[in-house]
């Protein structure tokens, strides 16, 4: 049984300057207490697909064109505020990326960790309290008591992302949407996330969807990966087949680009040209411009599809599906 | 045997805090950069690492001169940095470049390519104003931009092009020694690769000698031949790329090359990761002794007495009194 179904979710932005097709076409599922991971370069759509979901997209210029998102029988694209309200921030939450903006500098830590409990639960305030203090003791802050009453600017950027996971898990919600939750911290610091990502996943028995331009911190933490590129999913398969069996060109050359996956002194390689333009249609498959295998039939009016490899992997090149790759 | 070009002794850097308006007194120092010994041979690369905070880019801004030296110089073939007068900095300038981090903050978003390129030309009088049109074409054909490109403003190109824009204004004046302080942190794995590429070829093909600041250590291991570590304002460890990296011995190097995701997930599962507690302390009030020993998982009492100083141990230069033992 799936916790979330996406299907066909397409988002674009109305600008002066075109349609940006930010997502375009992306369908998924996720199980109950899964990890999935959703890795891509900026501007793939990773970020905007989650948004969507939370109903953080600013409208206008952003519009959900089509799509459903089915959670607990709900669909959160199309359900009335008072749904979303009571499954927003307390059954689904979010961590983002920027810890340094993403918390109220004129409010207290323990007002802002009580505050969806206040919302969504029959609690009182000392009660709550009580939870906050727990929750920041199980993220390990130290000295938690006295440090609640601390103002953001007071906490370090690690902390303050601590803070900000506290936050989202004090309601223990079902699913857990991390965009970037690492990319601003120090290596050692974002270990320390990591293992507390995983560590309160455990406890809770959440599933969480990972988004991420790392591939390295995908390997580690998810259980099932999917890489986009110009708003749509190329493949998804489990973490293990992805690494060890990439079959879309453009998972093989994201892999191959990593430093620590090429001897040294040997140059890099590199995927040649730019992300695409969103705002310009772009016929058939948007990562032939790029790509090295690219033919004729590729940037034909036929839109690749994923396709099944096997029961767990899908990938969308065309051909690699007709067996010339 | 390449010559050593340039030499930083006992380089020290620190800010004063005050407090107070009328009665402004002095309360503290932040001791950003804190007694560094380095030298750099010519054609050399040198990764300097460490976390955010740990001082890495002040000792960047302080070789360039841009913040003022506490203590300590900054020779450059033999020329004193920190006792030159303005207009012997001027002419040093042309030897000593440096790259920034943001390429969105780092161009004046008023001026054209050509006139970014052409300002150090025309400043330091390389070329005629008759030649400089020609110089900047070339200038951008070595860092891999069409020429034509040349009346664009920064806006109108993407992140890894105002890299590769920023880097050819670093090299107009041909450089000798040329800073690069996380050039690549800001951009996309795709992109990161085509400008590691690119300064690798650069390196290669005008002798220079860099200076790669970054806290990503796989990047830093592909690029560079000696890796420094810094930790609050201090060395560490300092050795070759594969020895400090493949198999560091300070417990600080051991603990960050071990935070290092690798996209492998079978070695990822069963790998156990020294997670360091904590953060970093404050540089204001640094601990006593050592000051990595109150996140150190093989600290000892003794630890927090000593000053461990850098000793070559093990084909490198490590400061921790314990490395014998560890």
């Amino acid at each position: 049984m799936s916790l979330l179904s996406v299907q066909d979710l397409r988002t674009y932005f109305h600008t002066r300057n075109g349609i940006y097709r930010a997502v375009d076409g992306v369908s998924f599922e996720l199980n109950a207490g899964e990890t999935l991971g959703i890795v891509g370069e900026s501007g793939s759509g990773k970020s905007v697909t989650c948004y969507s979901l939370m109903g953080l997209i600013p409208s206008p210029p952003g519009r959900i064109e089509s799509g459903k998102a089915m959670f607990d029988g709900v669909d959160l694209l199309n359900c009335t505020p008072k749904q979303a309200r009571s499954i927003r921030g307390k059954r689904i939450n979010m961590i983002f990326q920027d810890p340094m903006t993403s918390l109220n500098p004129y409010m207290r830590i323990s007002d802002q960790l009580i505050e969806p409990l206040m919302i969504h639960e029959d609690i009182t305030k000392a009660d709550a309290l009580k939870q906050a203090l727990e929750m920041l003791d199980a993220v390990g802050i130290n000295d938690a008591s006295s440090r609640i009453h601390y103002y953001p600017h007071e906490f370090s950027g690690g902390m303050r992302q601590r803070v900000m996971i506290a936050m989202a898990l004090i309601t223990k919600p079902e699913l857990l949407i991390a965009d970037e939750p690492t990319t601003a911290l120090d290596v050692t610091v974002q270990a320390q996330i990591l293992e507390l990502i995983k560590k309160m996943q455990k406890e809770i028995g959440m599933g969480v969807i990972f988004i991420t331009h790392d591939l390295g911190v995908v390997s580690g933490l998810c259980d099932r990966v999917q890489v986009m590129y110009g708003g749509r999913i190329v493949e998804t398969a489990d973490t293990r087949s992805l690494f060890y069996e990439p079959k879309h060109p453009y998972t093989r050359a994201l892999q191959k680009s990593i430093p620590s996956m090429q001897p040294k002194g040997t140059e890099l390689y590199t995927i040649e040209g730019l992300p695409p333009d969103l705002s310009k249609p772009l016929p058939g498959c948007s990562f032939a411009p790029r790509c090295e295998f690219a033919n004729e039939g590729c940037t034909s009016d036929r839109k690749p599809e994923l396709q099944d490899v096997n029961e767990t992997h899908r990938q969308s090149c065309l051909r690699v599906q007709s067996g010339e790759l | 045997m390449p010559e050593t070009i340039l030499e930083l002794q006992n380089l020290k850097t620190h800010f004063p805090i005050y407090k107070g308006v009328l009665l402004r007194r002095e309360i503290g120092k932040v001791k950003a950069v804190d007694g560094v010994s380095l030298k750099i041979k010519q054609g050399e690369v040198l990764g300097l690492v460490g976390e955010s905070g740990c001082g890495k880019s002040t000792l960047a801004r302080t070789v360039m001169q841009l913040v003022h030296t506490t203590e300590g110089t900054v020779e450059l073939e033999g020329r004193n940095l920190t006792t030159s007068s303005p207009s012997e900095m001027l002419e040093i300038r042309r030897d000593l470049q440096m790259i920034f981090q943001d390429p969105y903050a780092s161009l004046n978003p008023r001026s054209t390519v050509f006139a970014t390129l052409a300002e150090p030309l025309l400043v330091h009088k390389v070329c005629t104003k008759k030649e400089v049109h020609a110089r900047v074409g070339e200038l951008m054909e070595t860092v891999g931009l069409a020429p034509r490109f040349m009346q664009k403003y920064p806006h109108e190109f993407s992140g890894g092009q105002r890299q590769r824009i920023a880097i050819a204004r670093a090299l107009a004046l041909r450089p000798k020694v040329v800073l690069a302080d996380e050039p690549v942190s800001a951009l996309d794995v795709s992109i990161q690769a085509q400008i590691l590429n690119l300064l690798a070829e650069l390196v290669k093909k005008m002798g220079l000698s860099l200076i790669f600041i970054a806290h990503d250590l796989s990047v830093v291991k592909h690029i560079s031949d000696r890796v420094a570590v810094m930790y609050l304002g201090k060395i560490v460890e300092l050795g070759t790329a594969e020895q400090v990296i493949e198999n560091p011995v300070h417990p600080y190097t051991k603990a960050l090359v071990s935070a290092i995701p690798t996209a492998n997930p079978d070695e990822e599962r069963d790998r156990q990761r020294i997670v360091l507690p904590g953060d970093p302390p404050s540089p204001i009030n640094p601990p006593s002794g050592c000051s990595f020993h109150p996140r150190c998982p093989h600290a000892t009492d003794q630890c927090s007495i000593t000053v461990p100083v850098l000793e070559t141990f093990a084909e490198r230069e490590v400061s921790c009194i314990r490395k014998a033992e560890i």
